[in-house]
């Protein structure tokens, strides 16, 4: 790819853009800008939160405590809504999963050259800023949720119920072969929807940024401000559909039919 | 865009994330939710109490205030009567007394005109028996007739 990223013109202005910034050779390299702004955000999640943890008081919340409490709340309405059983993990782990989603997509909103500017400024030739706009944070995101889900339909439901849900259901076990098809479609289909489903938005959402980017300049704000706007509503959806999938998989996961 | 390591990375971040989040996060955050919702479930049902307990209150203080102006009425009504009893006993004393000044009064004008008449009775024989005297003393021989002049004396005495 860093061949292609030395054409001219706007092909070559597109292609740097959603050039990452690689370090190694074939599958064992690394994409150092997704690594390093997934793990700021991360931190920027953990840091806000934990501060507002470390102050919650069950008294008069301040601001900083209203907010996370909300997100809290709303989070937490959300797993109560699809999910019946027990679990410690369901609903911290939609959190993380809201808020680093919504954090990684908010990138987007930046202007598309300042972040790679500030970076060929300091020498680094390729800058992608927005992780979700990378196949690896997606994907690395929906195979730890479908981890899970493996693990929990184990758990809850021991090797042989679900060895026993993969093969006798929903056709009973004369069907068995075919069962076992659909069911593991079924649950294959669940980690790649999720993951090209965020990549996808927000790869196109990307792309029109550097399109419109493209534009001359004062046309720019014209298109670019309606589809930032836009776009604050497509980054918090797509944060709330990854987040409320991974409820309902997981809850479906605990299920015994 | 081909997948690489770069998974790998993320995978282990995202497990780091969820963790964290899971032991300090979640907890103390949703503990003081958890406890502000009893709070307030617990105020609420304090103030529903304390309606409860001040109707009783008013209730009771009705009930109070009315046995008050009952037994206020009873004892005006009392003291009323009372009042009336004593302004009649008053008048009762005070007829009583009038009466009694009146006789007093009485009996020191009689007293006073008898005294008066004895005065008068005297002075009257006194001057009845000068004028006699004097009389007597130009007609009559005051020896020849001494009997009679001290039966006169005597009568008027």
């Amino acid at each position: 790819m860093a061949t292609e990223a030395h054409a001219e013109g706007a092909t070559g202005y597109i292609i740097h853009h959603l050039t990452s910034l690689t370090v190694g050779e074939g599958f064992w390299s690394l994409n150092l800008d997704t690594l390093f702004f997934s793990v700021v955000l991360g931190a920027l999640f953990i840091w806000f939160f934990k501060m507002a943890a470390d102050r919650a008081t069950a008294g008069v919340p301040g601001l900083v405590q209203n907010f996370v409490e909300m997100l809290i709340e709303f989070v937490d309405t959300q797993v109560k809504d699809s999910f019946h059983g027990k679990n410690k993990l369901i609903s911290p782990l939609a959190l993380t999963i809201f808020c680093w989603v919504f954090l990684w997509n908010f990138m987007d909103l930046f202007p598309v050259d300042i972040l790679p500017l500030i970076g060929s400024l300091m020498g680094i030739e390729y800058l992608r800023v927005v992780p979700s706009t990378d196949l690896n944070a997606t994907f690395a995101m929906s195979i730890s949720v479908f981890c899970l889900i493996i693990f929990y339909s184990i758990k809850v439901k021991g090797p042989w119920g679900f060895a026993k849900e993969l093969m006798f259901q929903p056709f009973g076990p004369w069907l068995l072969p075919f069962n076992l098809l659909l069911k593991l479609v079924e649950e294959i289909a669940k980690p790649i929807s999720l993951a090209l489903r965020l990549f996808g938005n927000l790869y196109a959402g990307e792309l029109i940024f550097i399109l419109i980017a493209l534009l001359p300049c004062y046309l720019q704000p014209v298109l670019s401000f309606p589809w930032a706007i836009f776009h604050i509503l497509i980054i918090t959806l797509q944060a709330f559909i990854f987040m409320v999938l991974t409820i309902v998989y997981l809850s479906m996961a605990h299920e015994d039919h | 865009m081909s997948i690489n390591a770069t998974l790998i990375g993320q995978m282990i971040t995202f497990a780091l994330l969820v963790w964290f989040t899971m032991k300090y996060i979640w907890p103390p955050l949703f503990d003081s939710l958890e406890e502000r919702k009893k709070k307030i479930a617990d105020g609420l049902a304090a103030a529903e109490k304390g309606q409860e307990s001040m109707q009783l209150a008013e209730k009771k203080a009705k009930g109070v205030l009315k046995e008050a102006k009952e037994q206020s009425s009873e004892i005006v009504n009392l003291a009323q009567k009372r009042a009336n009893e004593l302004v009649e006993a008053s008048k009762d004393t005070a007829k009583k007394e009038g009466e009694r000044l009146i006789q007093v009064a009485k009996a020191q004008i009689e007293q006073e005109r008898q005294q008066a008449k004895e005065t008068l009775r005297k002075e009257v024989s006194a001057l009845a028996l000068q004028a006699a005297e004097q009389i007597l003393s130009a007609e009559i021989d005051k020896t020849k007739h001494q009997d009679l002049l001290s039966k006169i004396s005597n009568q008027l005495g």
